[in-house]
C-alpha cells in the first residue's frame, strides 16, 4: 500500500529554460543508476529479506526513491516548459522531443529507454545488498557528473539534496547488511 | 515569470510541512536499523506531532495533500497547485 502526498520532498527551483540541461537531466529519471531504477530494485527485493531491519530500510529508501523521481521529472518540466521550437532546435534535447514532445520520458541522457535489466532481484539478501550499496554509489557519481555540467544554480541545489541522500542510504544498506550477516552468522552456530 | 498557483503564505506553511516531514524521513530510516535509539525516537515523536499538526491546519485551509482528509464540496484534494507547478523561487 502507498499514500501519495501532493507535494514534492524538496523544494525545486529551476532558474532559466534550458533544454540541453532538461536531456542530461533525463539520465536520473530512466538511466541505469537513475531514480527509477532504485526504486523499483528496492522494492522488488523485499519478499526475501530476512530480517525486519533490511524490510524496513528496502521499504522505506524504495519509496524515497519515487519521491526523487518525481523530482527529477519536475526538474526536466521546469527546464523546458517554457522553451519555443527555436530553443529546442539544435539541442540534445530535440530527438526527445520529436518524440515525447515536453513530457519527460523514462530513457537515459542517450535516449535508450528504460529496462529492468538494470536491476536485479537474486533472492539473496547478501548479494543484492550489495547491489544496492553499489547502485547508491554510482548514483551518487551521476549526480556529481550533473553538478559539474550544470550551469542553474536553482537545479545545481536540488542535484546537491539528492547527492546526499545517496550517501544516506548507502549507510543504511551498509548497517542492514551488516545486521542480515549477524543473523546468518548466528544461525550457524545454533 | 511563472504563474503562481499560490499565495506567499500558502508556501511557507507547505515549506513547514516539507521540512517538518524530512525530519521524519530521516528519523524513519535510521530507526528502521536502529530500533532500539531513545534519542531518535524522542526526536521522531516530537516531529510526528507537529507534522500531524501543520498537515491538518494546511488540508483545513488550502485543501487536502492526501486523500485520506476531510474535504467539503467540491473535493479540494484536486485543488491547485501540484507538485511540478510550484515555483520555490519566490518565497
Amino acid at each position: 500500500m502507498w499514500i501519495y502526498e501532493k507535494r514534492l520532498q524538496y523544494p525545486v527551483r529551476v532558474d532559466t529554460t534550458n533544454p540541453t540541461l532538461a536531456a542530461m537531466i533525463i539520465e536520473q529519471f530512466g538511466g541505469a543508476d537513475g531514480e527509477l531504477s532504485a526504486g523499483i530494485r528496492y522494492l522488488t527485493q523485499r519478499w526475501t529479506m530476512p530480517t525486519n531491519q533490511a524490510k524496513a530500510v528496502l521499504t522505506d529508501i524504495g519509496t524515497e526513491e519515487l519521491a526523487h523521481w518525481e523530482i527529477i521529472g519536475t526538474l526536466a518540466w521546469k527546464l523546458v516548459k517554457d522553451a519555443t521550437v527555436d530553443q529546442i532546435k539544435g539541442t540534445p534535447f530535440e530527438a526527445h522531443y520529436v518524440n515525447h514532445g515536453k513530457s519527460p520520458f523514462p530513457h537515459n541522457a542517450a535516449g535508450a529507454p528504460w529496462m529492468a535489466t538494470y536491476l536485479n532481484s537474486k533472492g539473496d539478501p547478501i548479494a543484492d545488498l550489495h547491489e544496492d550499496m553499489a547502485a547508491e554509489e554510482k548514483a551518487r557519481a551521476t549526480y556529481e557528473w550533473l553538478i559539474n555540467i550544470s550551469d542553474d544554480p536553482g537545479v545545481t541545489d536540488t542535484l546537491r539534496f539528492l547527492r546526499q541522500r545517496e550517501i544516506n542510504h548507502f549507510q543504511r544498506f551498509g548497517e542492514a547488511l551488516r545486521i542480515v550477516q549477524e543473523e546468518q552468522d548466528r544461525k550457524k552456530y545454533y | 515569470m511563472d504563474k503562481d498557483f499560490i499565495s506567499k503564505e500558502q508556501k511557507k506553511l507547505l515549506k513547514e510541512i516539507m521540512e517538518a516531514n524530512f525530519v521524519l524521513v530521516e528519523t524513519n530510516l535510521y530507526l528502521d536499523s536502529h530500533p532500539t535509539d531513545e534519542g531518535a525516537l524522542r526526536l521522531h515523536n516530537t516531529y510526528s506531532q507537529r507534522y500531524k499538526e501543520l498537515l491538518s491546519l494546511y488540508e483545513a485551509k488550502y485543501g487536502l495533500l492526501r486523500y485520506t482528509g476531510m474535504s467539503g464540496c467540491p473535493w479540494s484534494y484536486i485543488n491547485e497547485p501540484w507538485p511540478w507547478e510550484i515555483n520555490f523561487d519566490v518565497i
